[in-house]
């Protein structure tokens, strides 16, 4: 399996993603959170935000559109297909709350193959519109081989 | 509760239901359809629709947070996905200190359907 490694070290354009209150209730419910910080004005106010929180892993929200970008960039040559998503990490800074802007920036920061499979590590860096970075990710997708 | 090495975070028990992947696939955009299809995913060798793994670290980032007390306390998890994780079964996610460096906590956790690891090698970093 010979991998094609031009796009390695490649960063692509920066997206932004617009935090609504609707989309952090409708992900807090997917995932069963329980803390009404994510849910209540009222209660994320008594917490002292001003407005809702995103759960932490609200990360792969404000992030997909960046990720989605490079995963199906024909330069990076992922086979979709024969796509699993192998290891994630995160780190986190500031909450993200409804009404803040985040911008994310996707690069590719390795390729590399082991035991006949590709690995595609791409990292991201989201701030917020104060320039804080509020988390930084490390995505590892790994590619079988076609039979 | 007094984080020190060797003690253990609440446990966290959840069964998604069968809409589960369904209500994850609009929350998250992640609509492969592994996730969403019987019969695609049987055609490429899986059992029947599969839980997103972004979706189990999610629990497990929720394990985290309500044993803490809020969303601030998580700073940083690591996680490698294995094997594959159905809806209608319940989840089993526990988690133990490891390292205690004056605010920050380092916790070692795992997380089990049918007693079989989903996800492996999970390190979270948390600040009190």
């Amino acid at each position: 399996m010979a991998l094609d490694l031009q796009a390695l070290g490649h960063a692509f354009e920066p997206h932004t993603y617009a935090v609504g209150r609707e989309k952090i209730r409708e992900f807090a419910r997917a995932v069963g959170e329980t803390d009404p910080v994510h849910l209540d004005l009222d209660a994320a106010a008594a917490a002292g935000h001003p407005d809702l929180v995103a759960p932490p892993m609200f990360v792969v929200v404000y992030c997909s559109s960046a990720i989605e970008q490079a995963l199906r960039d024909p330069a990076v040559g992922i086979d979709f297909a024969m796509l699993v998503h192998g290891g994630q990490e995160f780190e986190w800074g500031p909450l993200v709350l409804a009404g803040e802007q985040i911008t994310t920036q996707v690069t590719v920061a390795d390729i590399h193959e082991r035991l006949g499979m590709g690995f595609y590590v791409l990292a991201s860096r989201s701030t917020n519109q104060r320039g804080e970075l509020v988390s930084s990710g490390t995505w590892t997708q790994i590619v079988r081989p076609r039979a | 509760m007094k984080l020190e090495p060797g003690v253990a975070l609440a446990e966290l028990r959840v069964t998604p239901d069968r809409c589960a992947t369904a209500r994850y696939a609009s929350a998250s955009g992640d609509f492969n359809p592994i996730h969403l299809d019987d019969q695609f995913a049987q055609s490429v060798g899986l059992p029947g629709r599969i839980l997103h793994g972004l979706y189990t670290m999610a629990l497990l980032a929720r394990a985290q947070t309500e044993a803490l007390g809020g969303p601030e306390h998580l700073k940083r998890l690591a996680v490698q996905f294995r094997g594959i994780a159905v809806p209608e079964q319940e989840i089993v996610i526990n988690s133990i200190v490891k390292e205690r460096a004056a605010e920050r906590v380092i916790v070692s956790a795992t997380v089990q359907q049918q007693g079989k690891a989903i996800i492996r090698a999970a390190t979270v970093e948390l600040e009190v």
